[in-house]
C-alpha cells in the first residue's frame, strides 16, 4: 500500500503528544510499519508544533513534506491555514474551530484572521470544521480536544476498528481520565 | 514486542541490554530522553550530573572501575567535555564507555547547529550514527563492544530527527557482562608527559585499526541499486534518500561515520557513474572523500545550513515537487513564549521598566528576549551572562558607569557554569549585578532536577546547594532574595542593587508554575466596566491576557492567577479572585 501521512498541528500544551502516541499505537498494532516525529524543547512553549504520522507497509522518512499530507489534523483554528501547504491535493483538513491568540495578535502587532477557513474552502480544500473545544467540555473536560478530533480522524481511517482504538485510550492514559476520553473519542467519531 | 520508541529511548535500551551500569548527563535537548528512560531502570545507576564535564568524568571514573558507563548530551554539551574527551582518546578504557551526542540541525531547540563529526575525528575515536530507532538499539548496544575491543570511548551522534522520531523497535534481553577488576595501571591512566608520549601512537595505530574495522563491519553497507548515481549517506539522510530515490540509484550506507573507510569508498565509486554524498551540516564524508581521491558531489549542491527532507534530495535530482495549495493572506507567527504564571515574567518586566541592559543565557528564559518584554540583550552559551557581564562593565569602564546592566541566569544553569564566573566577578571585583531566576528546576528540557532542587534523577531526597551560602562563600556581600510575582519588592530591589558599587546578587526565587507540587490560583477575571483600555497588562506578554471589544479579556484556561497582571493595572480591573501570596 501508499504510505498514508497524517499532520497533527496545533499549539503547544493542546494535547498533542497523546493524540500521537494514540495514533501511533493503534497503527502498530494493526500491524502496519509506523514513523512519527515530533520537535521537542522550546517549541512547546506556547508555539507552533507539528507531528508527523506515516504508516504504510514500509515508511523511510519520518518526516511530511510540502504537498504529501493525506490527514491534517488541527488542533487550532490559524494552524490550520499555517500548515494547509502541506495538504496533499486529495487530503483532508480536519479542523477544530478554537482560535488562540498569538502573541504577535496579543500585543497587536498582527490581526487574527478569523475568515482563515472561507479563504481555504475558496480553494476547494476539504475541510471538517469541528467545535471541538465544545465536545470536549461536553464529555467533561476542555482538555480532550485532542480526543475528540482524533475521533473525527478514526471515522476515516476505516482499516482501524473502532475497538483498536478504544483499547488504546484504555491502556495509554491514566485510570481516572479513561472515561472522559472514551467520551471524548465517541463525539469526534459519531460526527457526520 | 515490537512497539514505537522515540530514537533516544532506543538508544537508552540498547545502552541497557549492552550493559551499562554507570550513566551520568546533563539535559540538553534533543538528548535528554535518553538518561530520562535510562533512569527507568532501577538496576543500573543514573545522575543528572551539575555540567557535561562532570558527567563525562564521571563515565570515565565508572569506566576506569570496570564497569560499562555512558553519558549524554547535545551537540554543544561536547564542547564542555571536550576537555576530558581528548585525553579519554588517549587512556582508552576499562569498562566500554559510549558518550551519546545529539545534533540539532535547524536549530529546533539550539544556539548553533555545530557538526559533533569533527570532536570523532579531532579526538581520533570513533563514531556511530543510527538512521532509525531500531538501529540506535542495536548501535548503542555494539557500541560497548567497540569500546572494549578497541580500547576506546565511543561517540554516539544522534539528530533531532532521530532522536525524536518514533519508529519500530523490537527488544532484546540485557546481557551484562561481569565488571573488569581493577588494577592500577599508571602508563595507561596516568596521562602525564612521559606516558601520554607512549599513547599517542597507539592512538594512531588504534585508528589504522578502527579504519580496516570500518572497511568490513555491517554497520556500513552497500545497498545495489540504479548505477548511474552513487549516494553515499548516514543517519536520518538515508531515509530521506530511500524516500524521494528507492531503488533508482544505488546507495552506501555509513553506520559508523568516524573513520571513514577507504576502499569501500572506492570500490562503491568505481560501480557507479557518479558519487553524490548527501549528508546534513558540514560536507564531512565529502571532505573524508576528496582526500581518498575519490569525486565527489555534495555541498556544491545540498546546503550546509538546516535539515534535509525527501523533497529536498528530490529536487536535486530534478523532480518535480508535489503541487499544493498556496496560502496568500499572511500567517501570524506563532513563537514560542514564556507560559502563563512563569515566574521569570515579573523580572523582565522590571528589567525593563528601569531600561537594564542584560546579557542572558542558555533556559526558557531566553524567551524573555521575545516582545514585548524584549529585556534580553545577548545569549551565547552556558554561563556566558555571568562573564559576559563581568567583560562588559570592564570595557565600559568608567565612562560606562551611568548605563544600567545586569545578567540573568537560571538554577541549573548557575550550577552548570554561571559559579566559575561569579568567582571571577568576586575575585576581580565588578560592581556586576547578577539576577539568579531560581525557579527550582530545570526547566527547558523538560523539568529535570539539578543540585539546587534537593532532589535527584528519580524524585527522590537529595544533597541540595544553598545558593546564598554559595554566593556568600565566594565573597558576594549584597545577596537579596525576592519574590517575581511581588512587583513592588522585585523593582526595589533591582533600583537599589543597580545602584551597589559591589558585586551583588538578586535571586529571584519562585518555582515553575508548570511544576506538579505547585498549585496555581483560581483564574482572574477583568472587569469591563474598570478596564480603561491602557493596554498597560499586555506589555507583560502574558498569553492568557488578550485584547477583545475594546478591553483586555483573560483566557481562564491558560491564567494560573499569579496575580502579576493585577499588581500592574493602574485601574484595579483585574482580579475578583484571590491573587497569589
Amino acid at each position: 500500500m501508499k504510505t498514508v501521512n497524517v499532520m497533527i498541528v496545533g499549539v503547544g500544551g493542546q494535547g498533542s503528544l497523546l493524540a500521537s502516541k494514540l495514533l501511533g499505537k493503534v497503527l502498530v498494532d494493526a500491524g502496519y510499519d509506523v514513523k512519527v516525529s515530533e520537535v521537542h524543547g522550546m517549541s512547546q512553549r506556547g508555539g507552533s508544533v507539528v507531528t508527523y504520522v506515516r504508516f504504510g507497509d514500509k515508511v523511510a522518512s519520518p518526516i511530511i513534506d510540502l504537498g504529501e499530507s493525506d490527514f491534517i489534523l488541527s488542533f487550532e483554528k490559524l494552524e490550520a491555514a499555517r500548515y494547509a501547504e502541506y495538504l496533499s491535493p486529495n487530503g483532508r483538513i480536519i479542523v477544530n474551530t478554537q482560535e488562540i491568540d498569538p502573541m504577535p495578535v496579543i500585543v497587536g502587532k498582527a490581526v487574527y484572521p478569523s475568515h482563515v477557513l472561507n479563504e481555504l474552502e475558496s480553494k476547494d480544500v476539504a475541510l471538517d470544521a469541528v467545535d471541538a473545544l465544545s465536545l470536549a467540555e461536553q464529555a467533561g473536560t476542555a482538555k480532550a480536544v485532542n480526543v475528540v478530533l482524533l475521533g473525527r480522524l478514526a471515522r476515516l481511517l476505516p482499516a482501524i476498528p473502532r475497538e483498536s482504538w478504544l483499547d488504546a485510550i484504555r491502556s495509554s492514559v491514566k485510570p481516572k481520565f479513561v472515561d472522559v476520553n472514551l467520551r471524548a473519542f465517541d463525539l469526534g467519531y459519531s460526527l457526520d | 514486542m515490537k512497539r514505537l520508541m522515540i530514537g533516544n529511548e532506543a538508544v537508552a535500551r540498547g545502552l541497557y541490554e549492552g550493559g551499562v551500569r554507570v550513566v551520568s548527563s546533563y539535559p540538553g535537548t534533543p538528548s535528554t530522553e535518553i538518561t530520562e528512560f535510562l533512569s527507568e531502570y532501577r538496576d543500573i545507576y543514573t545522575e543528572w550530573a551539575p555540567n557535561e564535564k562532570v558527567a563525562t568524568e564521571v563515565a570515565f571514573g565508572a569506566s576506569l572501575s570496570g564497569v560499562r558507563s555512558a553519558t549524554c548530551m547535545k551537540h554543544v554539551g561536547l564542547n564542555v567535555a571536550a576537555d576530558p574527551l581528548f585525553t579519554l582518546s588517549y587512556t582508552g578504557v576499562n569498562g566500554g564507555m559510549v558518550i551519546c551526542v545529539a545534533d540539532d540541525p535547524a536549530m529546533h531547540s539550539s544556539q548553533n547547529e555545530q557538526d559533533s563529526r569533527h570532536y570523532a575525528k579531532a579526538a581520533k575515536v570513533p563514531m556511530l550514527e543510527p538512521s532509525d530507532s531500531a538501529e540506535c538499539l542495536a548501535f548503542a548496544k555494539e557500541a560497548f563492544n567497540l569500546s572494549e575491543s578497541f580500547d576506546t570511548p565511543v561517540l554516539f551522534r544522534l539528530c533531532t530527527r532521530i532522536a525524536h522520531s518514533q519508529s519500530v523497535v523490537e527488544t532484546g534481553e540485557r546481557v551484562a557482562p561481569d565488571p573488569i577488576p581493577y588494577e592500577r595501571k599508571g602508563e595507561k591512566f596516568i596521562m602525564m608527559p612521559g606516558n601520554a608520549k607512549k599513547r599517542h601512537p597507539f592512538v594512531e595505530e588504534r585508528l589504522k585499526k578502527l579504519t580496516a574495522y570500518a572497511e568490513s563491519t555491517p554497520l556500513n553497507r552497500i545497498e545495489e541499486g540504479g548505477k548511474h548515481v552513487g549516494i553515499i549517506t548516514s543517519g536520518t539522510c538515508y531515509q530521506y534518500v530511500r524516500e524521494a530515490l528507492g531503488n533508482e540509484v544505488s546507495v552506501l550506507k555509513l553506520g559508523m561515520v568516524w573513520p571513514l573507510p577507504v576502499d569501500l569508498i572506492r570500490r562503491f565509486a568505481e560501480s557507479v557513474e557518479r558519487v553524490v554524498v548527501i549528508e546534513e551540516l558540514d560536507g564531512f564524508i565529502e571532505e573524508h572523500c576528496r582526500n581518498i581521491g575519490v569525486d565527489v558531489d555534495g555541498k556544491s549542491i545540498f546546503s550546509p545550513v538546516g535539515e534535509y527532507s525527501q523533497s529536498v534530495v528530490a529536487a536535486a535530482f530534478g523532480i518535480e515537487p508535489k503541487p499544493h495549495v498556496v496560502i496568500e493572506d499572511p500567517i501570524p507567527a506563532r513563537p514560542p513564549m514564556m507560559c502563563a504564571g512563569c515566574p521569570h515574567r515579573g523580572l523582565f518586566y522590571t528589567l525593563k521598566k528601569n531600561g537594564v541592559t542584560t546579557l542572558g543565557d542558555i533556559g526558557c528564559y531566553t524567551l524573555g528576549a521575545q516582545p514585548p518584554l524584549a529585556a534580553i540583550d545577548s545569549t551565547l552559551c552556558m554561563g556566558a551572562s555571568v562573564s559576559g557581564l563581568h567583560g562588559f562593565k570592564r570595557g565600559l569602564g568608567e565612562t560606562g558607569r551611568k548605563l544600567k546592566t545586569a545578567c540573568v541566569i537560571g538554577d541549573s544553569t548557575f550550577v552548570h557554569s554561571g559559579m566559575t564566573g561569579l568567582a571571577d566577578i568576586a575575585y576581580n571585583g565588578s560592581a556586576s549585578l547578577v539576577v539568579v531566576l531560581d525557579n527550582s528546576i530545570t526547566g527547558m528540557t523538560g523539568h529535570q532536577e539539578n543540585p539546587t532542587t534537593g532532589y535527584n534523577i528519580h524524585g527522590d531526597p537529595a544533597g541540595k546547594i544553598d545558593l546564598e551560602a554559595l554566593c556568600r562563600a565566594m565573597g558576594i556581600r549584597r545577596i537579596r532574595v525576592v519574590d517575581p510575582y511581588d512587583l513592588a519588592a522585585t523593582d526595589a530591589a533591582v533600583k537599589e542593587e543597580l545602584d551597589a558599587d559591589e558585586p551583588s546578587v538578586i535571586i529571584s526565587r519562585r518555582p515553575c508554575v508548570l511544576l506538579k507540587r505547585v498549585k496555581t490560583n483560581p483564574p482572574l477575571s477583568v472587569d469591563p466596566e474598570l478596564c480603561r483600555s491602557c493596554k498597560k497588562c499586555l506589555s507583560l506578554g502574558c498569553p492568557a491576557i488578550s485584547f477583545r471589544d475594546g478591553h483586555a479579556v483573560v483566557n481562564d484556561t491558560l491564567c494560573t492567577g499569579c496575580g502579576v497582571c493585577s499588581g500592574l493595572c493602574p485601574f484595579h480591573a483585574i482580579g475578583g479572585k484571590e491573587a497569589a501570596q
